[in-house]
């Protein structure tokens, strides 16, 4: 292990300057010579076909230059799922909102008129809103093709009339058609336990609301495409946006030096790039495509709901016999998502239940997409479980954070359904009862028991702690640097810069295994003309584990060359050089041997390996293509990232917040909250510090009042902009709050470090909750958000008085 | 207003000099007007169709301690404007319609949201931007020093709109408390969420903004 003069340092990250005086450009800050805009006609019903579109008038406009319909897009086929892939313009709309058709004009208001211009037949289809609504034995089908996917393949469910039943008595039905699986006798749990709760529960949609919209600007220079877009991840999008268009990968720049955040809904790219490319091309002119924030709120991705019903029994000393959990999941209407199925393998590794069946089923509606919103399934699982794991705690006089730790996972902990052999999977490492102690300590949780519960005045006083895991890197990703004649050492990056920093902050692990003095270093970012490498999305938490292992394992090809050279050149084994102090040179002499830059001018005179020429086998084709266009230019390091690892990286976030709550409005504040982080080694404090609150915040938004509404009856959200579906405030954080670290490195990874995108979210919601539980009672809500009149509702009724599963209301 | 600038109707376009080409002229003599003119007729912003007649008019305009002449049409934003026009796209667009601060401008040394405001209506007055706040030789504002040292921000695309709002609001409370300061920039959202860092920043802001003033 060398000396950590990097990693775990606060550094000014490359991008700031820029950043902070307006010169950083974001895809919508981009001009290019004879610049079209577009503008996007929305389907205006829930679900329907087009029978004719007649662009003529519209054509005929002056100043309109193009129109483009889903009939310009590649021909696709469907699935194996039985449903065509998502295109950005459809024949077929199946939520209202979705784009049927763009047009292209020399500026954006003559393309907004054009639109008004355009005639459009629309055949209305059957539709439906509420997965709950569609199972019903006369609802309907949200897709042609059927309501749900039952073994991956879309087809009609319907529950019986029995079933319904125990939806009017507020409870959800275990109908047919779920995924399932199980760990161990869940009946003998059950007997088990000293206390047994039961409760059906609906976890709302929300869109993903990055700050900046998904606007993309496109032109063709020479046969390819180059792009200019938000996305999550720079080296991935070249492949998805190649498809969308029909062009092959080789034919694709993507240029996205910074995007305005994405949260999932920008892996990798978006759809919608298709849109501009194609009119482009189709016009003959670059074309910018500025989305709205209402046509974001349509095409921008959503987090799926949850209608859910949950069993859980708990004995006397707090340990969870047995869950039962059961979710629908609201899908969206297009590809399956994997939000279900994660809440059960997050349930799971959560809280460790001695035995557990897991029943779920995916029902397509006509709402925006789904895609998977930080802590997918993962979050949502944190609202349905924690405040019932809390409710039983109370039930048995049990304090919230015992709980938590009796069943908090550790070590290689098993989690999610049994594999073919019958076991269930497990992770690299877990320290949540360390990062439960550290927080108990930092939030000052023990004096704060005193406050729990209390009444004073209309005020009432509550705590909240959860305990949050999600997965937390993946493996196999490549590295490319190279150390030239100048002396300094550049790196390229595939990774996606949303301001996590990881685009960056993982590329010091390598400087610091080089010896190499920070101010030397250059990313190169944000385009892929510059020969960047094959890397992660910046999305699941991945990026710190996964891009790490890549610097490591190239920084460690860098520093065998760098040996093999000043052997071959100065005489003895590669193994009597060291690097250090900008040098390679014997051991215990580190002003003698090569300084880095002679280095790169021989590894240059020498060829072959050391500078490029010829390339590791198992690199990514992207990767030996980019190394390909860098070879010659100094001394390469160039590697896949083959270091084993045994288990699955997770990564796990405990929160603790106080609320304070009017009982006569309903009105909250958290008033306090903190956060402490099990994510391995630390790698740069402030980024993760973003993170971890910025993550906690989005899940606190959650319990607070964001939420999509529908009218139900015509299919029609009402909640479009920020204000109808509000983040948090600055207002409605508290004004300070807390975090730390565990910082015990994670042994499955050369580094130690862990990604920390999700784990926060479910936190920051189930702290939340978990506290207006604390300090309402059992009984005050059974949805999210919890918003005031349903508060003020539950206290006059003295229980929840809301719809018990509908579905956006 | 003494000091309003001439306006220059569409029509003189007619008596010889097209507006066009004296933008050309104030381009190649120099003056800082972008090279991206792209014409917006007008209430784009809304997506609505613009209103019949609608006429560009040449209008001058202080950004940035400059006098910029530009043509704007009468429903065109200040936003718009300095984007489109003015090729300042430091101020950014998170919503068109007042609800997240990304766009906020300084008009007289008081935040505004330019998304929302009409370009004409800010004739005769001071506009300063994300871009108007170092100084010429690039020295940072100590709101952008500070933002830089704590690094207060993520992906920034709220950090044009923080960083005008916080100038702002200095202005009229130089020493503010943290909730006093937190209520000074709510009408700022920023989706990446950490609220915290940012007051961080914002309070070192402050201090560095006190220092800066007695210096
Ligand atoms: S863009 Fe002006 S307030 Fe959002
Ligand atoms: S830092 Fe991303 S929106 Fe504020």
């Amino acid at each position: 292990m060398p000396e950590r003069t990097l990693v775990g340092q606060n550094y000014t990250t490359p991008d700031l300057v820029a950043k902070v005086t307006g010169k950083a450009k974001y895809a919508e800050d981009y001009r290019a010579e004879g610049m079209l805009f577009c503008k996007l006609l929305l389907s205006p019903m829930p679900h329907a076909r087009v029978r004719r579109i007649d662009s003529s008038k519209a054509l005929a406009m002056k100043g309109v230059v193009g129109v483009l319909t889903a009939d310009d897009f590649p021909p696709v086929k469907p699935d194996q799922s039985g449903l065509k892939p998502e295109q950005a313009l459809t024949n077929e709309p199946v939520y209202q909102g979705e784009p049927i058709l763009a047009v292209a004009a020399v500026d954006e208001v003559t393309a907004a008129d054009a639109i008004e211009l355009i005639e459009l037949d629309l055949e209305p289809l059957p539709f439906a809103v509420d997965p709950i609504e569609s199972l019903r034995p006369e609802g309907a089908n949200a897709r042609l093709e059927g309501n749900a996917y039952v073994d991956r393949k879309v087809a009609t469910l319907k529950w019986t009339a029995e079933d319904f039943r125990e939806v009017a008595a507020g409870r959800l039905p275990f109908g047919k058609g779920a995924d399932e699986w199980k760990v161990g006798d869940v009946d003998a749990g059950f007997k088990q336990a000293d206390v047994v709760i039961d409760e059906t529960v609906v976890i709302q949609s929300t869109g993903h609301q990055p700050l900046e919209t998904r606007t993309a600007m496109a032109y063709w220079q020479n046969g390819k495409l180059y792009l200019h877009g938000s996305t999550q991840s720079v080296a991935r999008t070249v492949a998805s946006v190649a498809g969308w268009v029909g062009v092959e990968p080789s034919k694709v720049v993507i240029v996205s030096e910074y995007t305005g955040g994405g949260f999932g809904s920008k892996i990798p790219g978006a759809h919608s790039m298709a849109i501009p490319a194609l009119l482009s091309k189709k016009t003959g002119r670059p074309v910018m495509m500025r989305i709205s924030r209402e046509e974001e709120h349509f095409i921008g991705r959503a987090r799926a709901g949850m209608q859910a019903r949950a069993r859980l029994g708990m004995r006397k000393d707090g340990r969870i016999t047995a869950l039962d959990l059961y979710i629908v999941m609201d899908n969206g209407p297009y590809s399956a998502q994997g939000d279900a199925r994660s809440s059960g393998s997050i349930a799971s590794l959560a809280y460790q239940p001695m035995t557990m069946r897991f029943r779920s089923v995916a029902v397509l509606t006509n709402t925006p997409p789904r895609t998977s919103q930080r802590s997918p399934g993962g979050m949502q699982v944190n609202a349905i479980l924690e405040p019932i794991i809390t409710k039983a705690a109370r039930k048995l006089g049990l304090d919230q954070v015992a709980v938590r730790h009796i069943n908090a996972p550790a070590g290689k902990a098993p989690y999610g359904p049994p594999g073919q052999n019958g076991k269930q999977r497990y992770v690299t490492s877990a320290f949540v009862k360390e990062a439960l102690d550290r927080g108990v300590e930092l939030f000052g949780w023990d004096a704060r028991k005193g406050r729990s519960g209390q009444r004073r005045g209309s005020k009432a006083r509550g705590i909240g702690v959860a305990v949050s895991p999600y997965v937390g890197g993946s493996i196999g990703f490549d590295a490319i640097m190279t150390i030239r004649p100048d002396g300094r050492l550049y790196f390229q990056s595939g990774i996606g810069n949303l301001g996590t920093h990881s685009t960056i902050d993982v590329h010091r692990v390598a400087a610091e295994l080089l010896g190499m003095p920070w101010e030397k270093c250059e990313v190169i970012w944000g385009d892929t003309s510059k020969h960047v490498p094959w890397s992660c999305s910046s999305a699941g938490s991945q990026t710190v584990h996964a891009m790490t292992r890549a610097a490591h394992a190239g920084a460690m090809d860098a520093k065998r060359k760098l040996q093999e050279l000043a052997a071959h050149d100065l005489g003895g084994k590669p193994d009597d050089y060291d690097v250090s102090n900008e040098r390679v040179h014997r051991k215990g002499n580190a002003s003698g041997g090569l300084t880095f830059a002679q280095a790169a001018k021989r590894a240059i005179e020498l060829g072959g390996k050391y500078d490029g020429h010829e390339l590791p086998k198992d690199i990514n084709p992207m990767t030996k293509t980019s190394a390909t266009a860098l070879a010659g230019l100094g001394l390469m390091g160039v590697a896949k990232d083959n270091y084993p690892r045994d288990g699955d990286t997770h990564s796990y976030v405990v929160g603790f917040a106080e609320v304070e709550v009017d009982v006569e409005t309903g009105a909250y504040q958290i008033l306090d909250y903190t956060a402490v982080a099990d994510c391995g080694t630390v790698l740069h404090p402030h980024s993760l510090a973003g993170q971890i609150h910025g993550g906690s915040v989005l899940g606190m938004g959650h319990a607070i009042g964001q939420r999509w509404t529908y009218d139900q009856h015509y299919g029609r959200p009402l909640a479009k902009r920020f204000h109808h579906t509000k983040p948090p405030t600055i207002l409605d954080v508290p004004v300070a709050m807390k975090w730390d670290a565990v910082n015990i490195p994670d042994p499955e990874t050369p580094v130690g470090a862990r990604g920390i995108g999700e784990p926060p979210v479910g936190a920051g919601y189930g702290a939340v909750l978990n506290a207006l539980v604390d300090a309402l009672g059992d009984d005050a809500f059974r949805r999210t958000p919890v918003t005031p009149d349903v508060i003020v509702a539950a206290l006059d009724a003295g229980k929840w008085t809301h719809e018990a599963l509908t579905a956006h209301v | 207003m003494a000091e309003n600038d001439p306006v220059v109707t569409a029509d003189e376009g007619q008596r010889g000099v097209s507006r066009r080409n004296f933008i050309k002229g104030v381009i190649a003599a120099g003056a800082a007007v972008s090279t991206t003119s792209y014409l917006f007729r007008g209430g784009s912003i809304l997506g609505q169709p613009s209103l019949p007649g609608a006429v560009e008019r040449l209008v001058t305009l202080n950004v940035n301690g400059q006098q910029r002449r530009v043509d704007v049409m009468k429903q065109e934003t200040l936003a718009m404007t300095l984007r489109y026009k003015l090729g300042l796209t430091g101020t950014k667009l998170g919503c068109d319609r007042s609800e997240c601060g990304a766009c906020t401008v300084l008009i007289d040394d008081v935040p505004h949201y330019s998304c929302s405001i009409l370009t004409h209506s800010v004739r005769g007055r001071k506009v300063v931007t994300i871009e108007g706040l170092a100084s010429p030789t690039g020295q940072l504002h100590p709101v952008q020093q500070a933002v830089v040292d704590a690094q207060g921000f993520q992906c920034a695309f709220c950090m044009p709109g923080f960083v005008m709002a916080t100038v702002g609001y200095l202005k009229t409370n130089p020493n503010p408390t943290r909730p006093e300061l937190a209520h000074g920039i709510s009408g700022n959202l920023c989706r990446c969420q950490d609220y915290n860092k940012i007051l961080d920043a914002m309070m070192l802001a402050a201090e560095y903004t006190r220092r800066s003033s007695r210096a």
